[in-house]
């Protein structure tokens, strides 16, 4: 990867949209250097190698703002994509609070790469997908096969530069590796999921991600259906993390402004038990999504969200926070050069609480340890928060987990939910669902379980 | 360098990458080059906002090698650059040297398009998105806020492959979608609408800010809803986006990939009766202007169409060329790809219910109490077990053979191969929808389609447990 010529590059597009009119303009380079393995049935299905490099340039004319990306990056290309920025923000209308962040503050030291990212040879990185999915066989005579054991890590680089006075660069990896392990049940295929992430492949443990997904397949053998009843729910991480991004998404100040937020003035408000307390920390060293600063240059922070049970914050950008009278909480994300900054969280941290696994399901008595949602992005009114998903896991009796449970919904909203957790577990992790979110299991006091 | 004249893939650079792709072995490569450009707006708060604009081009480049598959891509599409791909998507491969055959180039039949969506200008989009905004808040003063988007996107994509075929494929689509959001003291509701096609700008002729009306008036009828019931019952399933349900439990099952890896619950079902004889189904990648249509499919194979239940016998899987090669027949022209940045895989294109015999009336009169599910939030599928789940958008009760009250919160959950059996009557109504399917991280367009249907038994999760 090229060094400071990133900057430079990004520097050019910012005076060219100068030239083509803007009154400011900011620049996000990156480059991403990826591989992904994919295996099955012992083989190698497919090795990928890409690159990805290119721009995104933000232009403000007075109070209007416009967003041109490009892969050219020749001087012809930058000059085209600055004037495309520009003539974007001629297209769009005044608004009071548009115009560029200013820089502020000193960005945190963080070390985000793994060498093992690029040093790994593509031997090296088959083999561990490899061995997910031998781990997964090996598991348990009533594995079957496995859907698809695969390894995904990438390098990033991104420059970021305005002539508000912004600029930076950073480089970070990431990696994982998951399987979905296939089991005979009684009436058809069972499936299951185990994962990790790490810095680099180094760090991976495909022993014990194989080993997950065949415990989670084999465990749903012989589901059936619960009865249709209010009952205590205990959240295995997984799906605890798809409801914390859920969350995050409507704390999001753009959301909030808009009305389009169950949270919306609601600020200081009880909006939750005791029990759960949620942070955004975009610079947690182990925090897949952690960086020295946002998408616009901003130093990342760690904001408390919900303790002692109210809302705490919102998740601003620039933009947004213009709007409030309050300070950016460096929550500006981008998904790539392709889409300008918006309100997005970091790593959403649910804090851990005292119980273990056993103690929060002695808690709980008779009720349902839900596994695994589907639905969650068609089955939630992010307006209102009500909502009703697919969901499959396992009974709880007598404090015990018993036979299992599939083809039921779960329904509440957001906040009835959020007020209804009475504890967290002691042993949190992170999962890549909801964006990047450390969780511990959580137990929902009530909740409606719809069934047969 | 972005010149719009350039030829996207000039045949004597494919030949060098392709023969630099096979140095090292290898049974088929494949190079996939692409232009991308875009314009994005939006009106929010009556306001023009996030004016986007976007001009990519890259490659991807293949390798295939006994049951291996080997992939590179590249931002740009300096042949230098699409030679170090080659040489980096060939690097694992140790075996002797193959030669590609000389490329032919062959025409394809893109679809037309009218009026060219770059060449109008951003102001008349504009003027377009304030018309949206004042149609949809003019429905009520219960409208708290409306917001649409205008999208045109056009994709120019080049396949060249070492069996010598050259082709290409000119894509513009264009796509209005509007949000609505009503509130009534606490009572907040939304309600969406779409409207896209494989066309140009001359998609937008005829009364566009009728999608903001409709997202406004979806919002409205929602505020006076009632809790969705919970329980098994009658479901009626509206015509158009309803065939999301379709797309979702019975197509996904139908892709190749799937069928080849045991995870899917048709295995093995091809020529069963897997739907009552009333029932039958294609998914047709060539229906004129159409979201999901294509000239070619993402590897050269022109689309087709293809029926994939013939009166309830299930008749055929969908397939991409690594498929349909290891299964000894011909790709039905499925092998679809977000971008050049991903590898191809067994993707639908426009799927439906062909009409049947019944109207809408007499489906819902046969019911006493049931639901009528006329649009979905989004659904997914477990292909392997047939789990599936949707999220209602606009539902309400059937009561006494009549449609009554409008429901919030409804969930549908079923199993596919039970479901699909379950359907017992097709409405002779007929609507496509436009839609994005997501699959494997890669996001396609995709046509869903049918008339009204009616599953006789299916579980609804609402939050009114009954």
């Amino acid at each position: 990867m090229s060094g400071g010529g990133d900057l430079s590059l990004a520097t050019r597009a910012v005076e060219s949209a100068l030239e083509a009119g803007a009154s400011d303009a900011e620049a996000f380079l990156s480059e991403a250097r990826e591989r992904e393995v994919r295996v099955h049935g012992g083989e190698v299905e497919s090795l990928s190698a890409a690159t990805q490099r290119g721009m995104g340039v933000r232009a403000w004319i007075g109070h209007r703002v416009g967003y041109a990306f490009g892969t050219d990056l020749g001087e012809e290309g930058i000059a085209g994509l600055a004037s495309r920025a520009a003539e974007a923000a001629r297209a769009s209308d005044e608004d009071e609070f548009a115009g560029p962040p200013k820089a502020e503050g000193s960005p945190p030291s963080l070390q985000l790469t793994d060498p093992s990212i690029e040093s790994a040879s593509p031997a090296e990185l088959a083999e561990i997908a490899l061995a997910v999915e031998r781990s997964a066989m090996e598991a348990d005579p009533r594995v079957t096969g496995v859907e698809a054991a695969v390894y995904g890590g990438a390098a990033e680089r991104v420059a970021i530069t305005s002539s508000a006075g912004m600029a930076g660069e950073f480089e970070a990896s990431s990696c994982s590796a998951y399987v979905q392990v296939l089991a005979a049940g009684e009436a058809g295929v069972e499936t299951g999921l185990g994962f990790q992430l790490a810095r680099g492949p180094a760090g991976l443990d495909p022993h014990a991600i194989g080993k997950e997904g065949a415990a989670r397949a084999t465990a749903m053998i012989g589901a059936g259906k619960p009865e249709s009843r209010s009952c205590p729910v205990v959240l295995d991480p997984i799906v605890a993390a798809s409801f914390a991004g859920l969350i995050g998404g409507v704390l999001g100040a753009n959301a909030v402004q808009r009305g389009r937020s169950p949270f919306a003035g609601r600020l200081g408000d009880e909006v939750a038990g005791e029990a759960l307390v949620l942070h955004d920390d975009g610079t947690d060293p182990e925090g897949p999504n952690s960086s020295p600063f946002d998408g616009e240059g901003t130093p990342r922070r760690r904001t408390a969200l919900i303790e002692g049970g109210r809302l705490r914050a919102y998740l601003y950008d620039s933009y947004t926070a213009r709007r409030a009278k309050a300070a950016s909480t460096a929550n500006a994300g981008r998904g790539s050069y392709r889409t300008p900054p918006g309100v997005t969280a970091s790593n959403l941290i649910v804090a851990p609480g005292e119980l273990s696994f056993e103690q929060l399901l002695a808690e709980v008595g008779e009720g349902v340890f839900v596994t695994d949602v589907v639905g969650l992005h068609s089955g939630v009114n992010p307006v209102s928060g009500v909502f009703s998903v697919g969901a499959s896991g396992r009974a709880i009796r007598r404090g015990e987990l018993a036979e299992p449970l599939r083809e039921f919904t779960i329904a509440s909203d957001l906040v009835s939910m959020l007020r209804a957790v009475r504890a967290a577990g002691s042993t949190p992790r992170w999962v890549p669902f909801g964006g990047s979110v450390s969780t511990p299991p959580l137990l929902i006091g009530e909740m409606a379980v719809g069934g047969s | 360098m972005s010149g719009g004249a350039r030829p996207l893939l000039d045949a004597a650079v494919a030949e060098r990458v392709l023969g630099k792709a096979l140095e090292t072995g290898g049974d088929f490569a494949e190079v996939f080059a692409e232009r991308r450009g875009g314009l994005a707006l939006s009106i929010d708060e009556s306001r023009i906002e996030s004016v986007q604009s976007g001009a990519e081009e890259g490659a991807g480049i293949r390798v295939l090698s006994g049951g291996t598959t080997y992939f590179a891509h590249v931002d740009g599409l300096d042949p230098a650059d699409l030679e170090r791909a080659a040489g980096e998507a060939a690097a694992a491969l140790r075996g002797e040297q193959t030669t590609p055959r000389a490329l032919e180039a062959v025409a394809t039949e893109s679809q037309p398009i009218e009026q060219r969506p770059e060449e109008v200008p951003v102001e008349r989009k504009a003027a377009l998105l304030r018309e949206l905004d004042e149609r949809g808040r003019g429905q009520g003063g219960e409208v708290a806020q409306l917001s649409a988007s205008y999208a045109e996107a056009r994709r120019q994509v080049a396949v060249a492959n070492s069996e010598g075929l050259l082709c290409g494929d000119d894509r513009t689509r264009v796509r209005l979608a509007a949000q609505a959001v009503a509130r009534r003291g606490d009572s907040v509701e939304t309600g969406m609408e779409t409207l896209g096609a494989h066309r140009g700008f001359e998609l937008l002729e005829d009364d566009p800010a009728a999608v903001a009306e409709s997202a406004a008036r979806k919002a409205l009828t929602l505020l006076d809803a009632v809790p969705a019931p919970a329980g098994s019952m009658p479901v009626v399933v509206g015509g158009g986006f309803g065939g999301v349900l379709f797309h979702e439990m019975t197509g996904h099952g139908l892709e190749a990939d799937h069928i080849q890896k045991g995870a899917s619950v048709y295995v093995g079902k091809l020529g069963e009766q897997v739907a009552q004889p009333l029932l039958s189904a294609y998914d047709d990648g060539r229906l004129p202007g159409e979201w999901g249509t294509d000239g070619v499919d993402d590897e050269g194979t022109p689309t087709q169409k293809t029926l994939v239940v013939e009166d309830g016998r299930l008749a055929a899987f969908l397939y991409d060329r690594v498929r349909a090669d290891r299964d000894g027949v011909p790709s039905t022209g499925n092998g679809r790809r977000e971008s050049f940045r991903h590898l191809p895989i067994p993707r639908m294109t426009n799927t439906y219910i062909a009409p049947g015999e019944a109207t809408p009336d007499e489906i819902i009169a046969g019911v006493q109490k049931g639901f009528y599910a006329v649009s979905f939030a989004g659904g997914q599928v477990d292909p392997a077990t047939g789990d599936f789940v949707f999220g209602v958008s606009e539902g309400y009760l059937i009561e006494g053979g009549k449609v009554t009250r409008p429901c919030r919160g409804a969930t549908l959950v079923g199993n596919c191969l039970e479901v699909l059996m379950a359907i017992d009557a097709v409405g002779n109504d007929f609507e496509m929808k436009t839609g994005f399917c997501g699959k494997g991280g890669q996001k396609v367009p995709v046509g869903t389609g049918q008339g009204h249907v009616r599953v006789a038994a299916m579980t609804v999760g609402g939050t009114q447990v009954q």
